[in-house]
């Protein structure tokens, strides 16, 4: 009889306590406590990521056209915004950070996170994105931008000349089908991530893949037909070129700083190199411009900028003060170089030099980070590149960056020989001459 | 001496311009006008259409010799056209006198850089 109570105890305490005690476990291993630190500057970061696209770019490439075109130009990257988030949510963040495929070991997981997370289902207010600990919402907010802003890189490629639903159908299918591949590839687990590609903020995901579309894009579309080659339209508003360079400058300390979801020392470092290679690489600009045209100008300084901003980003998280100088020096000599000469020679018409800019200095910063790349950041296990001894990480970077380049022009290929059958891209001649602006949108710029 | 005033398009602007550089004349005014026309452009502001009834063109001002009168107003007419309403309009006057201000001189040679 007791013997009978021992084992009916034993037993009620096995169906009992075991779960109990498995609780008990699971809590201690995983319960993160929200990081409030890092989720307040992620905030910040993620509203910086937003001005850069409007009214950063908006104002940049706008400055830069004609008067007839400029409110094509804010037409473009104002509707990128509010498209490109709404796919995003819809199913781009659960395709580039969901898990579903990946863990089945489903082939279309290299390709596809999985559709687990189509309109952040399962994502509540208690989610957190481990190891920063800042709510998942948050952090889905945040990549939101980064989608946003890539396809309206391209738009200074084919400025000018270019039908808004041509504009308006390319861009929802090269996000779909170019961004979000990549930043699986990238960012979401995929097979770049495994090769230990370092890519901090975006160099591939973002600058290569638009810069190399861009150049596709303005092959096919054609030339301008005012277009003279070596001879630029004048900007028909340099103080919004200032303005929208200044904006992007801004937007770009939450681009790269942000990137590392924590608010430490690695995003202190991330600020401070982006901000001493934009210098670097706008000031070796205005020399070569003072040099070779006997004029610093105003354009020239803001372009040496931009592509200083570009060519650190994917450094950012591993490279020291030396080496964000050096890549921002490098980068605005080889720029200046593809934009006043190479462009001329091959003449081709990228209006605002999206490839010239943004694929060169992509291309440019995503292989010298292999090089400048260094333990002193990236901590005693973490990656460094050629110049301390490790050319195995140039040449993973030489992979991810050629990869890059041959993927994005494929598909931006096919795209726009879908899109132009379907609703056409280019506008008529007579259009093209009058301005994109009253014919496309109705409306003009200037009415004073 | 003849005055020569076109209104033409804007977007004919900078072939007129070549075409009259090329044509050796030299020197001229130009200023954006707005008109009243054939052509309308209609502007939509948060969905309500402005008829505003103005046409933009380009006002060229130019004062030439009677000798190139001609030569003048057949580039400016070969680049200016698209063949559709709103082309514009080529007025030719007569001037009475000119005077360069730097050295004062009077009449058709205050026009030309006698070299």
């Amino acid at each position: 009889m007791i013997q009978l109570i021992k084992k009916i105890s034993a037993i009620i305490t096995i169906f009992f306590a075991a779960p109990m005690v498995a609780l008990a476990q699971g809590a201690a291993q995983t319960a993160p406590v929200l990081n409030s630190g890092n989720t307040a500057w992620l905030t910040v970061a993620t509203i910086l990521v937003l001005l850069m696209t409007i009214p950063g770019l908006a104002l940049f490439y706008g400055g830069l056209v004609r008067q007839k075109n400029i409110l094509s130009i804010i037409m473009q990257c104002l509707i990128c915004v509010a498209v490109i988030s709404i796919l995003w949510f819809a199913f781009g963040y659960s395709w580039v950070f969901g898990t579903e495929f990946m863990k089945s070991g489903s082939p279309l997981g290299a390709v596809i996170g999985g559709f687990d997370k189509v309109f952040l289902n399962g994502v509540t207010t208690k989610s957190l994105v481990s190891p920063a600990n800042v709510p998942e919402i948050s952090f889905a907010l945040f990549q939101c931008m980064f989608a946003v802003i890539t396809p309206a890189l391209i738009i200074g490629a084919f400025a000018e000349r270019i039908k808004f639903s041509g504009f308006l159908l390319f861009t929802i299918l090269w996000s779909i089908l170019v961004y979000n591949p990549m930043a699986h590839f990238v960012w979401g687990g995929g097979w770049l991530q495994q090769l230990g590609a370092i890519d901090f903020a975006g160099g591939t995901v973002v600058h290569i893949n638009a810069g190399v579309s861009a150049l596709i894009m303005a092959l096919m579309l054609g030339k301008r037909r005012d277009y003279k080659v070596g001879r630029p339209t004048s900007p028909n508003n340099i103080p919004f070129v200032f303005m929208g360079a200044a904006f992007l400058w801004l937007g770009w300390f939450g681009f790269n700083a942000g990137s590392g979801l924590t608010a430490d020392g690695l995003d202190a470092n991330a600020f401070l190199v982006t901000h001493l290679a934009t210098c670097v690489a706008a000031i070796t600009w205005m020399i070569i411009d003072w040099l070779l045209n006997k004029k610093p100008t105003t354009v020239g300084v803001c372009t040496g900028a931009v592509a200083g901003l570009v060519a650190i980003t994917p450094a950012s998280g591993s490279v020291g003060i030396l080496g964000a100088m050096s890549i921002g020096m490098i980068t605005s000599i080889v720029c200046f170089c593809m934009v006043a000469y190479v462009k001329p020679k091959f003449k081709y018409d990228d209006s605002l030099d999206a490839f010239g800019v943004h694929g060169i200095g992509g291309i440019v910063g995503s292989i010298l980070t292999g090089v400048f790349a260094t333990r002193a950041i990236t901590g005693a296990t973490g990656a460094y590149g050629a110049l301390y001894g490790n050319w195995h990480q140039l040449g993973v970077q030489l992979i991810a960056t050629s990869f890059s380049i041959i993927y994005s022009g494929i598909i931006t290929y096919i795209l726009f020989i879908i899109v132009d059958k379907i609703v056409g891209i280019r506008v008529d001649p007579r259009e093209e001459e009058e301005g994109v602006d009253v014919y496309e949108h109705g409306e003009s710029a200037y009415n004073g | 001496m003849k005055k020569i005033e076109a209104i033409i398009r804007k977007s004919r602007f900078e072939e007129v311009k070549e075409a009259l550089l090329e044509a050796d004349i030299e020197w001229f005014s130009y200023y954006d006008v707005r008109g009243v026309g054939k052509t309308r452009q209609e502007r939509i502001f948060r969905g309500i259409v402005y008829d505003t009834s103005y046409i933009e063109r380009t006002m060229l001002i130019l004062v030439v010799r009677d000798i190139n009168v001609e030569k003048t107003v057949n580039a400016i007419r070969e680049c200016a056209k698209t063949g559709e309403i709103g082309d514009g309009r080529i007025f030719i006057s007569t001037i009475d006198d000119s005077v360069r201000i730097r050295t004062g001189e009077r009449g058709d040679i205050a026009l030309y850089d006698n070299k």
